[in-house]
């Protein structure tokens, strides 16, 4: 089956993130395709990499980045979801006249026409949030 | 831009401040139109509170996002299905809710009401049909 996700909130805020993230993995250990995962909403925070958790909990985001790197997974942070809460590649740094980045490695961050041409791509669009 | 066109659904299910889940579904709605998919747009729960007329937020300092709705017609998104039981546990009836229409261009451009007021059962069929849902 060919999937597509999305996350619609934010990491440690909602468990959302965690089952979107357990659901990617299992999926893709039984040998199904995850086309796109599409960060939207607070879901965006999920690529930075200025996530500091303590030591004794799980790193949502580097853990996001080791699976990505694993499946060579297209993770794709919504540009204007980005924009409003501070998720800065190096294009929207110099765009925006900003003085740093913060993406987390295996994000990109582009439009929300990504999102729908996942809906239209995929067999499957599974939205993980509220 | 697709060469298969599917049935899209959104879901609003939320109210219009509070969070911003209304106004960045209505963003992800914008620019699907641009995909060419059979679109329609659902409200039910506090989600038909986004379709109230006179909405005034100069108080609470928020943006005002409601004339957008006005614009979907133009979009050819044309399907607003609210939900009739959800209205009406909120004491709302259609009179209170924008006047939203579009130009039907099979009908010689004859101008149509965009709103269609669905019983909880119709729309649990109209979602049956739908291939893709987006809920917010």
């Amino acid at each position: 089956m060919k999937f597509a996700i999305q996350v619609n909130e934010g990491p440690y805020q909602h468990q959302a993130t965690d089952s979107a993230y357990q659901f990617t993995k299992a999926a893709l250990e039984a040998g199904h395709e995850i086309m796109r995962i599409f960060f939207y909403h607070d879901g965006v925070n999920n690529g930075t990499n200025l996530t500091t958790p303590p030591q004794d909990d799980r790193n949502i985001v580097s853990r996001w980045s080791e699976l990505g790197k694993q499946y060579d997974l297209d993770m794709v942070v919504c540009v204007a979801a980005a924009q409003r809460r501070g998720i800065v590649d190096e294009g929207e740094m110099q765009r925006n006249g900003k003085d740093a980045q913060n993406i987390a490695e295996g994000f990109r961050i582009s439009g929300l026409g990504q999102l729908i041409e996942a809906g239209i791509q995929s067999e499957r669009l599974v939205v993980f949030g509220d | 831009m697709s060469e298969q066109i599917k049935k899209f659904m959104y879901v609003n299910r939320r109210a219009p401040y509070g969070t911003i889940y209304a106004w960045e579904s209505l963003e992800v709605v914008l620019i699907g139109a641009a995909f060419d998919q059979d679109v329609s747009l659902a409200f039910m729960d506090d989600g038909v509170y986004q379709l109230v007329k006179g909405q005034d937020t100069a108080e609470v300092e928020m943006k005002n996002f409601s004339p957008t709705y006005q614009a979907l017609g133009d979009y050819d998104v044309t399907k607003l299905y609210v939900e009739k039981e959800s209205l009406e546990e909120r004491g709302l009836t259609l009179e209170d809710l924008m006047p939203l229409t579009y130009e039907d261009e099979d009908d010689d451009w004859a101008e149509k009401d965009s709103i269609k007021l669905v019983s909880r059962a119709e729309l649990a069929d109209i979602m049956d049909e739908q291939d893709v849902f987006f809920s917010f």
